[in-house]
């Protein structure tokens, strides 16, 4: 069975022989193709004219009523249309004017292997070698070795260059506008909160106060987002510190995810579990927004907050680690 | 007394008299007819919460207990207010028709009437929020659209996506649609926060927001498709499955019939 | 000679007389393209690029790169005096203001829904038919380059109008960058110019996205198509079919009219999903504040399978000596899509040091015939579905009334299980598939038919197969597994021992095949039924 003969494959048949097409054999059917492509041509003509009619005619506002669709700006959808018809049939027509009434006859052509013949390949190598030497860098080791070092070295400028793209970090990440005292105030609306304000299972959006004639930039926002709940407080199970940062069975949490920086809100009020719906990261409220489920590996950082005389809430301190993703150099 | 006597005399006397009767007729009747109307409310309410109270004992009180103290199966209406009753059984989640899962909207077991009557049987037991009417919300009037734009992304859409189209929450549960829901259930879903919805308390979101709030999910349920089928308004997952199933799958099919041998 | 004639050949005079074209034009215009469906998936990508090249250039006129805040005082009412970007501003204005400006944002999104979509289903046609053997490795890292830029370059684009689900896409592009160790708080200060999102991003990403990247796109795509033009397009096996030729229609005129007919195809049908059907409605979502996010925020689907890894990552992140290190984001975010893509681009080479191939390949293998490599690409593709259903998990969950953590522990059991399953499975079937096609050669095909023999036993009555079928299923070669020697004759072992004995049993995993019938049994039989 090991000789070749024995192993050899079958042979190739070569090309089946063509098969004519009914326009290659029958005028009629030539006529009839042609006509068809016409046909489709004309059919892209019409669908530039319900552009242009489109364009000019109908209303930006007006709507038109179609089953399964409903109610659709009627403007967008003929243009649109008009424009979809005026090219897919050139194209239609193009391609069914090759497939019946150009040559459809399979033709060969010839491949060559892709290496090239060995002498070829030879003298190739010889020219490189005679041009590097005829350069003399081998033989000038200083020029050699100065052009890499500027070479390497050159590089460093554009990088340098890019160093002004922003500031360096330094603590930016680990501080909000959160301060001792700061008010709590809705957002939006920006109205202090009282701790009456909130009944049990309400939540609230809220950012810090603003300094009279400051503006709020997001990324303020992205840093200083919070998330007001009100729990009974027996429902809690806080170690005595994370009990004395709640006030009345209102916990509040930084809103921007620990894990990728999203906005966690999605409070559900009978399990008092906080979601983020960006990647399922769930936080147990009761529990100091510990996670119980999904990527994230640490708890939202919890606010402190306090009332002042009034009754108003305020934060008690600033939060005590940073908000938001984690980085290289968060320390915990 | 002389006063009188000598007025008695004034040509006016007698009309002036003849008005001061009249009038006072006319207020003594007016006072007598509001105190009975007075009183009939009140009977009429004692009936509808009799009435309520019935058709909680019929139909609510096998999981609620029998004083709506609540049980194994079901929290304790107590407090709850008129406004949660109305959301809760005015949009036939409650009674539930499958305790596995969440209770979703459906059409509703009782009629408005019958509604009010739960409603008012349980507000008797303790406080809470009132029930409202589609009427008393002037959401059209008083809402700003932007405003509720606004307030409905930053309070609402994380759980009912941007749209107002709903989402999921943690194990199967889910926030629901908004569309199609009466002005009056939205209202009060957001001051009772019926099952795993929080409460948006009336100082912060204030009652004005929520009209603002109303109005921008009313506008959201009534934009007509201003680029195309909507494709469920949830974001690029179904955008991504059409581009493949329609536009790559045609063109698939185009390329077949372009490389096919004509006959 | 009519007049047009007389046009032609002055132009062709005038043209050949400045650049000495003529031999070289008349060369390529009779250059032979071998024709099947699935070699016009490369179109569909290459015109759909031109596609969001002529969409886009619309767009920039109006578009404002900028974070400007600016108050909407355009037409769409719901947004009225909102705050908000003149990135998202200027995008409400080319949707409402702008004529026909809606139109041609759908056209632009649904065509770089297809441009990636289309790349993808190339990929996978010249992965499973081996089109990217030597010597198309360079073509093939060149593609691998284009699928890379092309999500790049998409993501950018979905990020352009500053809306709220495309500012939650790059608040987790920050997250990612921000957890490479060491360097990534500062990386991401740079990007940003600051404190996330910082008022130049959307500015420096737009010259990305219309200049840099798709001036790289259009290089790489030039010499896609050289090396495509130069080597001579790959074909199917099949009678007359060689290694030394190629069979097909010539460029001009049969070639030229389907491929500019396909490509006004193509136009037409992205236009019609532009007309009917609604996608990235930015004025729905509203515009970016950190302080906001929808349910169901998702990437769109080529940027899907990474969601998917992230979401189903574990929650770990290591605290070390004050640093932190979050392998919850650097492995699904980074150290998975590096490894996967850098794999991609290596696997000709890593192919070839399998099965010692060292050969020039012109003619596709069917898919069945490497066994080895269909189930590698079985594999892959199972593991990229299993992380684009959990990119999709809370849509689905609210769909199909599933819970988001089934669905989550689902596919977290199911990316370790589900690959290796799909690569054995995938290679027994393409073995089974040979099996058939050996007994099909042998014995033809089954036709249903009964026949009753003389002695009363009833047959089924098998077709035999024409020259042509016979030949088109046996003309691959059939390559053995490598011998490589680990001792030599004296008994010395190779120094190179232990890497010969992996590439001894890879080639023996990789070579696995059914022997196919040869010319000889196959005679032997056909005397012995006539």
């Amino acid at each position: 069975m090991s000789d070749e003969k024995s192993l050899a494959p079958l042979s190739d048949p070569g090309l089946p022989a063509h098969k004519y097409r009914k326009s290659d054999i029958d005028q009629k059917a030539a006529k009839r193709a042609e006509q068809q492509v016409a046909i489709l041509f004309l059919l892209s003509a019409i669908g530039t004219l319900l552009v242009v009619y489109s364009y000019i005619f109908i209303p930006v506002d007006s709507f038109i009523f179609l089953p399964i669709m409903g109610e659709q700006n009627a403007h967008q959808l003929f243009l649109g249309l008009g424009l979809a018809m005026a090219l897919f049939f050139i194209g239609a027509g193009a391609v069914h004017w090759a497939k019946t009434l150009m040559p459809d006859h399979e033709e060969i052509d010839e491949r060559k292997p892709m290496r090239s013949k060995d002498e070829d390949r030879d003298a190739f190598v010889e020219t490189v070698r005679e041009r590097a030497a005829d350069s003399g860098i081998a033989r000038r080791p200083l020029i050699k070795r100065s052009l890499a070092l500027a070479l390497g070295l050159v590089g460093v400028s554009p990088i340098l260059l890019l160093r002004d793209l922003g500031p360096l970090p330094k603590d930016s990440l680990e501080k909000t506008s959160w301060a001792t005292g700061t008010y709590l105030v809705t957002d939006p609306g920006d109205r202090k909160i009282k701790a009456s304000d909130l009944e049990v299972g309400a939540v609230a959006q809220v950012l810090p106060e603003l300094a009279p004639g400051k503006k709020r930039k997001l990324e303020d926002i992205g840093k200083d987002a919070v998330l007001l709940i009100r729990l009974r407080p027996e429902e809690f199970q806080l170690d005595a510190e994370r009990l004395s940062w709640t006030h009345q069975g209102i916990i509040a949490f930084s809103k921007i995810c620990s894990h990728m920086g999203c906005a966690v809100a999605l409070y559900e009020q009978g399990t008092k579990h906080l979601l983020c719906p960006c990647h399922q990261s769930t936080f147990d409220v009761t529990r100091a927004a510990k996670v119980i489920f999904g990527p994230a590996a640490r708890p939202l950082p919890q606010l402190a907050i306090t009332v002042d005389n009034e009754g108003y809430l305020i934060a008690k301190q600033p939060f005590t680690e940073a908000v938001g993703p984690s980085f290289w150099e968060r320390s915990s | 007394m002389r006063f009188i006597s000598r007025f008695r005399k004034h040509r006016f006397a007698t009309p002036v008299l003849l008005l001061v009767a009249l009038s006072s007729i006319g207020f003594t009747f007016s006072v007598a007819t509001a105190a009975t109307v007075n009183s009939k409310s009140q009977a009429e309410t004692s009936a509808l919460i009799a009435e309520g109270q019935k058709l909680f004992l019929a139909g609510c009180s096998s999981c609620h207990g029998l004083n709506a103290e609540g049980g194994g199966l079901a929290p304790s209406l107590i407090g709850v207010g008129a406004a949660s009753v109305d959301f809760q059984v005015g949009t036939g989640r409650m009674p539930m028709a499958d305790m596995s899962q969440q209770a979703m909207r459906k059409k509703p077991v009782y009629n408005e009437e019958q509604v009010a009557a739960l409603a008012a049987y349980v507000a008797s037991l303790a406080p809470g929020p009132a029930a409202i009417s589609n009427e008393e919300l002037t959401w059209e009037r008083d809402g700003n659209i932007a405003e509720g734009g606004e307030l409905f992304r930053t309070n609402c859409a994380m759980c009912h996506n941007f749209a107002g189209q709903g989402g999921a929450l943690t194990q199967g549960k889910y926030a629901p649609t908004l569309m199609g829901v009466e002005p009056k259930h939205i209202y009060e879903a957001m001051i009772t926060g019926p099952q795993s919805m929080p409460v948006f308390s009336d100082k912060t979101i204030t009652p004005e927001e929520k009209l603002s709030i109303i109005k921008w999910i009313k506008a959201a349920e009534q934009e007509k498709n201003l680029g195309g089928a909507t494709l469920g308004r949830v974001g690029p997952v179904t955008e991504g499955l059409l581009a493949w199933t329609f536009g790559l799958g045609l063109l698939i099919g185009i390329a077949v019939w372009l490389t096919s041998k004509a006959r | 000679m009519t007049a047009r004639e007389r046009i032609a050949a002055n132009v062709a005079n005038y043209v050949d007389e400045r650049t000495g074209a003529a031999k070289w034009l008349k060369k390529n215009l009779n250059k032979v393209f071998p024709d099947h469906w699935s070699f016009m998936l490369g179109e569909v990508a290459l015109y759909s690029f031109i596609i969001l090249l002529l969409s886009g250039t619309f767009l920039t006129f109006w578009f404002d790169p900028s974070m400007r805040e600016v108050e909407y005082e355009g037409s769409y009412l719901p947004l009225k005096d909102v705050k908000m970007s003149a990135a998202y501003a200027s995008t409400l204005h080319i949707s409402f203001d702008v004529r026909g400006g809606l139109l041609m944002r759908q056209i632009h999104h649904w065509a770089a829904l297809i441009f990636m979509a289309a790349i993808v289903v190339h990929l996978l046609r010249v992965f499973f038919t081996g089109a990217f053997r030597k010597p198309r490795e360079f073509n093939w890292i060149i593609g691998v380059g284009l699928l890379t830029l092309g999500i790049v370059e998409g993501f950018l684009g979905y990020s352009l109008p500053d809306d709220l689900l495309s500012g939650t896409g790059i608040r987790i592009a920050e997250a990612i960058i921000q957890a490479i160790p060491v360097v990534g708080t500062y990386l991401a200060f740079f990007v940003f110019g600051g404190p996330f999102p910082g008022e130049v991003f959307i500015p420096r990403i737009y010259i990305v996205h219309v200049l840099l990247l798709p001036g790289i796109f259009l290089a790489l795509i030039t010499v896609h198509l050289m090396l495509v033009w130069y080597q001579k397009h790959t074909q199917y096996p099949g009678p007359g079919r060689t290694e030394k030729n190629v069979v097909g229609y010539r460029l001009m005129p049969v070639y030229m009219a389907k491929a500019g007919g396909f490509f006004f195809i193509v136009f037409g049908i992205t236009a019609f999903l532009g007309a009917v059907a609604s996608i990235n409605p930015i004025w729905l979502y509203g515009p970016y504040t950190p302080g906001q996010i929808s349910a169901g925020s998702q990437p769109d689907w080529y940027m899907g399978w990474l969601d998917g890894l992230v979401r189903m990552a574990p929650p770990i992140e290591t605290h070390a000596f004050g640093y932190t290190i979050s392998w919850n984001i650097l492995i699904p975010g980074l150290i998975i899509p590096g490894i996967i893509f850098t794999a991609m681009a290596l696997y000709p080479f890593i192919e070839s040091w399998m099965t010692g191939d060292k050969k020039e390949h012109h003619l596709l293998e069917r898919p069945r015939n490497n066994p080895n490599r269909t189930a590698i690409g079985a594999m892959s593709l199972t593991f990229m579905l299993v992380s684009l259903i959990n990119g999709g998990n809370d849509l689905i969950a609210t769909h199909f009334h599933l819970s988001i953590n089934q669905i989550m522990w689902g596919t977290r059991i199911g990316i370790l299980l589900l690959p290796p399953l799909a690569f054995v499975i995938t290679k027994r079937i393409c073995l089974s598939l040979q099996r058939a096609d050996r007994e099909s050669v042998l014995h033809g095909k089954e036709t249903g038919r009964l026949m009753m023999l003389p002695h009363g036993e009833f047959v089924e009555v098998h077709e035999p197969l024409t020259a042509e079928q016979k030949w088109t299923l046996t003309q691959h070669e059939q390559q053995g597994p490598l011998q490589i020697e680990a001792e030599d004759a004296r008994g010395v072992r190779n120094p190179k021992s232990i890497r010969a004995k992996l590439q001894n049993r890879m080639s023996k995993a990789a070579t696995e095949t059914i022997a196919k019938p040869t010319a000889e049994q196959v005679k032997e039989l056909e005397s012995g039924h006539h």
